[in-house]
């Protein structure tokens, strides 16, 4: 959008100084940020969930909302609300094994997906709307759409908090919490509804269809290098926040949208350490075979 | 072992924790099994033994208050079961947990004291010494650290019977902690639950479709098959009249030599042939 107005220089400070005295381009830190500490503290627990599927068709389900929003005349974001939100709430009453079948999630969500494009192709001259819709559009957040993130934002960090050990014992040992009376449906649908909000919020960052970058891939690296749940959840929000920050500063530049840098510095991050530690394990297993043929000294 | 070691007289063992009469259990229109009536007393090692599908899980499933008698009577704790109750610590059969799980081990038996607690818990230290106490309970602190992926079949279910143990319950219910572990695995396993019953007096009723890894610590039989329950002493039990009756069909218990049995006639046939 901006790239070649303004010279890059080594100083990054500087750059940062230069690029937040556009409003657009404080609007998308601000928002990118709060949005990176939504998605890497819920990406945990989707991956402990294994909801990650369930992520995606949400976000598809999502398209269809915003677009229907659009038709309408109201802002997309509350499509995308009451479109993840009862698509959460549906997967969530029909129990947690149900939200795991992807042949039924994969059937409606191309449906959904289909009725987007309906609703696209009913609206006179809206393919910019459906674009950013589907690949994000973080440079176009507005003041307003920042407050509205912070706000959703607020809500989903205080219900994860309260509900915190709760959701992670239910995850990670359903029938052992549910003798112990812990709510499990109750537990179940609060956790997709975190999810439908989360997804909601972040679609302004990256998209429907880039919602994995964001929603999965830093927990997917965070749960590789640390086994502490709350260490986990810190690294899951340092991937997005660096994959969001660094995005947005390359793309001040480079003339390519903001998304692709954000779901490649994901990517990248989640190679590298996928490549360190299958390079560690091949070390450890050549260790123990020199080991092994060493002749034995007594 | 000797008789007198699994004598079964009543001073040995405190008030009765687990009592039914006449209980009839079943989903909907299946009747499961039918006018049982038994006593589970304090400090006792019960075996819940069956064929497949006899409804073993299902008898720790009305303990635990998941599912409701269709008729007779069950208290627990002198009151009627209900979901939630602390005294009762939980190993079920089936887990959520595969090698994807990167979770630390300790995480876990932490969670069977904190997992019902509101708030992120940052203040984790009585967690922590808690869930060290129960590894260390059952010789497996060096697991605390590890993934719950990267454990063998075995450590898995030290971890778990440590999740189970962390809140000092009054009773354990294990659901075929065995059914994965060979043989030298499963006596060890045993070892560990049966130095907790004698060293806590954890009444523990553990489920298997094998009782020969077991049977030498056994202080009662619930022996599961054909719709109806018999319960009472192995050597009251497992017997070619008790079972036969049992089963409804001429049933053999036969010995060998090291004490092992195998019970011929009685079993499905998905189930071994020594259950």
């Amino acid at each position: 959008m901006t790239g070649g107005v303004v010279p890059f220089s080594w100083n990054l400070i500087t750059d940062l100084r230069t690029m937040w005295e556009f409003g657009f381009m404080r609007n998308a830190f601000e928002a990118g940020t709060i949005i990176s500490i939504v998605a890497g503290i819920i990406g945990y627990f989707v991956i402990v969930r294994r909801s990650a599927f369930a992520t995606h068709a949400l976000g598809h389900v999502g398209f269809s909302g915003a677009a229907a929003a659009v038709l309408v005349g109201v802002n997309p974001v509350y499509g995308l609300l009451l479109f993840t939100s009862s698509g959460a709430a549906g997967m969530a009453l029909l129990g947690r094994r149900a939200a795991n079948r992807d042949i039924e999630i994969g059937t409606v969500l191309a449906f959904m997906l289909g009725l987007g494009l309906l609703f696209i192709s009913l609206y006179k001259g809206f393919a910019t709307e459906a674009y950013s819709i589907l690949f994000g559009e973080i440079l176009g957040i507005s003041d307003s759409g920042v407050i509205f993130t912070l706000e959703a934002s607020a809500v989903v960090l205080v219900v994860i908090g309260l509900v915190y050990r709760r959701l992670l014992f239910a995850s990670l040992d359903e029938d052992v919490a549910e003798a112990k009376g812990m709510p499990m449906l109750a537990l179940g649908l609060t956790f997709m509804l975190l999810l439908a909000v989360a997804i909601s919020i972040a679609v302004q960052v990256i998209g429907v269809l880039l919602i994995f970058a964001l929603m999965v891939t830093p927990a997917a690296v965070a749960v590789r290098l640390t086994k502490r749940p709350l260490y986990a959840v810190l690294v899951s929000i340092l991937v997005a926040l660096v994959a969001t920050w660094v995005g947005l500063f390359v793309q001040f530049y480079a003339q390519y949208p903001a998304s692709f840098f954000i779901v490649s510095i994901a990517f990248a991050i989640y190679v590298a350490v996928r490549a360190g530690q299958s390079l560690s394990a091949l070390r450890v297993r050549r260790a123990a075979q020199a080991m092994r043929n060493q002749p034995a000294v007594d | 072992m000797n008789e007198v070691h699994r004598r079964s007289s009543d001073d040995r063992f405190g008030p009765e924790i687990v009592h039914a009469e006449h209980l009839d259990v079943g989903y909907r229109d299946k009747v499961v099994w039918q006018d049982a009536s038994l006593d589970v007393r304090r400090g006792e090692f019960v075996a819940v033994i069956g064929p497949n599908g006899a409804g073993k899980t299902t008898l720790f499933r009305l303990l635990l208050g998941l599912q409701r008698p269709m008729g007779g009577s069950l208290t627990v704790f002198g009151s009627p079961p209900k979901r939630g109750n602390s005294r009762i610590g939980y190993v079920p059969q089936r887990h959520t947990i595969d090698n994807e799980t990167h979770v630390a081990a300790e995480t876990l038996v932490r969670l069977g004291v904190s997992g019902t607690k509101w708030g992120p818990g940052f203040s984790l230290r009585p967690e922590r010494e808690a869930a060290t106490a129960a590894l260390e309970a059952v010789g497996a602190v060096e697991l605390g650290s590890k993934s719950l992926g990267s454990l063998s079949g075995g450590e898995l279910q030290r971890v778990f019977l440590a999740e189970a143990l962390v809140g000092n319950p009054e009773m354990l219910l294990l659901d075929e902690p065995l059914s994965s572990l060979d043989l030298r695995r499963s006596r060890e396993l045993v070892e560990v639950i049966h130095g907790l019953v004698q060293s806590r007096h954890v009444t523990t009723l553990l489920v298997a479709h094998d009782i020969n890894p077991l049977i030498q610590c056994l202080d009662k039989v619930i022996y599961i098959a054909n719709g109806n329950v018999a319960t009472g002493t192995p050597e009251a039990v497992l017997t070619s009249a008790s079972l036969s009756e049992l089963y409804g069909v001429p049933v053999e218990v036969l010995h060998d030599s090291r004490h092992n049995i195998v019970i011929v006639g009685g079993e499905d046939p998905h189930g071994g042939e020594n259950g």
